[in-house]
């Protein structure tokens, strides 16, 4: 086969996703809506529970998923809490031999992923090997991994460290499992933003979708980085509460009393789809992912900027992007950590993004209640702003018992409160300064 | 096939059904599809970090070593067992 001939043989084989590229960008280019981006399915793997209405009833009653460490012995730990995954059994999910060789964050995403997969009712298996892709981030990856693979090579040399160790360690793997379990051949990668992973994750798969590379994306994050070097480092650099002795009040986000973050794991994955594409096959349309805004702090490694400036760029930039105006928020899920400085830079981020209206919106932080999942944390939260959309009541803020009087604004304290939410802004910010926010809007029916 | 004695003389203690039990856990297969003349690669779907998880495994279980020019060598579980029958003293260490 001559040079000339391969080439015809591959434009031929790209034939189909090239002209469905060509329907999209002919949509954006003329002047016409851009192409919209639906959330058809989620799935999930959390402290707070696993599947959407457990999730969603942990949510609404303020149930904490926050408790004493049982992965390992944190004893000798100033820290010595976390939101644990609890009973999760990934053979539900996946062969024993796969669990095996895959870290516990791909575990956990492969199951949230094939939940999602199920609620959307997209089969990827029917469709052409490119209209499906998977963007799944984890800000730490296998961590577990890494650290048993290292005692082992100081215990027992080279020649014992598992041939798995790679891939079990690398943060894109979940995606590169997930597109090979669920047959899903489009663009494949992970987006690593630390704490703001997942929501760069699902802001970029969105993109995807609208520049015409995929028809639908599995997109968010999976992590599972309780483990003793990381707790340990946590520790050292003094982001996580003490609060060992009340593992339930421990996240207080905007409370005076907080004293750091509650470090969480687990999984949250979405199916998003072209609006078009899931009208047509009568697709349950949860809510649209109107866009992402993403900046940098330019500041610090792991402090705030204490005036929130990038912070409120980001969110300028999501309302800007996505066509609304703080006249048209509804509802604010914050980053809220439970460190009193992210708080308090918060808090005069969304005074800076949304001005004279911060003080109307409800704002709440749902890590109160989940703990920080990390990379898999602007997942959970966007899913709680979907949630909060389909279902009309918006999750609290708990253990937000004497407010910081320098945090101001109204974050839903103790109680879930019913809500008609039209838009909803998620935020999400990781070490290194990223940040990103989501917003996410109803859908007519 | 399933009785490996019966087409070897067994000069030492091992016990097929133990290494049978530990390759089914490594390759994430039933015991009872590790026969002697059973391909790694197509019969048990072994790829080569299998193998080499595998190898890891039989010799930490056996005490002993597989150099790497005998690796290649391994296709079946028949060349893998006639190996630790072939080294019976490191095997009974």
């Amino acid at each position: 086969m001559s040079i000339n001939q391969w080439c015809y043989f591959f434009l031929e084989a790209d034939a189909s996703p090239n002209i469905l590229s060509v329907r999209l960008r002919s949509v954006s280019d003329s002047g016409q809506a851009r192409v919209r981006v639906a959330i058809t399915g989620m799935g999930m793997v959390t402290p707070i529970g696993t599947g959407i209405d457990a999730v969603w009833e942990s949510l609404m009653q303020g149930r904490s998923g926050i408790d004493t460490i049982t992965q390992f012995d944190a004893s000798g730990y100033p820290t010595q809490i976390a939101a644990e995954v609890r009973d999760f059994n990934p053979e539900l999910y996946m062969d024993r031999k796969t669990a095996r060789h895959v870290a516990r964050y791909c575990r956990l995403g492969l199951a949230a992923a094939r939940m999602a997969l199920a609620d959307s009712g997209l089969k990827p298996e029917e469709m052409g090997p490119d209209d499906v892709g998977v963007v799944v981030s984890s800000g730490a990856g296998g961590m577990e991994e890494i650290e048993r693979g290292h005692q082992v090579l100081i215990d027992r040399g080279i020649g014992r460290i598992s041939p798995f160790m790679v891939p079990m360690m690398i943060t894109d793997i979940a995606s590169g499992l997930i597109a090979i379990e669920l047959r899903c051949g489009g663009p494949n990668y992970a987006v690593v933003s630390a704490c703001a992973s997942s929501g760069h994750a699902l802001g970029d798969a969105a993109e995807v979708i609208r520049r015409g590379d995929a028809v639908a994306m599995i997109a968010g994050g999976a992590e599972a980085a309780i483990t003793p070097l990381l707790m340990g480092a946590f520790c050292q650099l003094g982001a996580m509460s003490k609060r060992n002795d009340d593992p339930a009040g421990s996240s207080r986000p905007f409370d005076l009393s907080r004293d750091g973050f509650i470090m969480g794991e687990g999984s949250v994955i979405m199916v998003l789809e072209e609006m078009e594409h899931a009208r047509a096959r009568g697709a349950r349309i949860w809510a649209e992912l109107l866009g992402c805004g993403s900046t940098a702090d330019m500041y610090h490694f792991t402090a705030p900027d204490p005036h929130g400036t990038g912070a409120a760029r980001a969110m300028r930039k999501v309302m800007q992007k996505a066509g609304v105006t703080p006249e048209d928020v509804d509802y604010v899920n914050a980053h809220g950590t439970s460190t009193p400085l992210g708080d308090l830079a918060e808090t005069l981020a969304i005074k800076q993004a949304l001005g004279d209206r911060a003080s109307q919106i409800p704002i709440s932080s749902t890590k109160s209640m989940s703990g920080h999942l990390l990379g898999a944390a602007g997942a959970l939260e966007a899913a709680a702003c979907v949630l909060a959309i389909a279902r009309d009541m918006i999750p609290p803020t708990i253990n937000l018992e004497l407010p910081d009087p320098d945090c101001d604004l109204d974050y839903v304290p103790n109680q879930a409160r019913p809500a008609r939410i039209d838009v909803a802004l998620s935020n999400s910010f990781g070490f290194g300064g990223h940040n990103a926010c989501l917003a996410l809007g109803r859908v007519a029916a | 096939m399933s009785d490996p004695s019966a087409d070897q003389a067994s000069p030492t203690s091992l016990d097929f059904a133990e290494m049978q039990e530990l390759a089914a856990e490594i390759l994430g297969v039933d015991p009872d599809q590790v026969q002697l003349d059973v391909s790694f690669a197509k019969d048990l779907a072994a790829d080569s970090l299998d193998i080499v998880e595998l190898i890891m495994a039989i010799e930490d279980r056996y005490r002993v070593s597989l150099p790497e020019e005998e690796l290649e060598h391994m296709k079946k579980v028949g060349d893998l067992w006639a190996f630790l029958l072939a080294h019976p003293a490191t095997a009974e260490q």
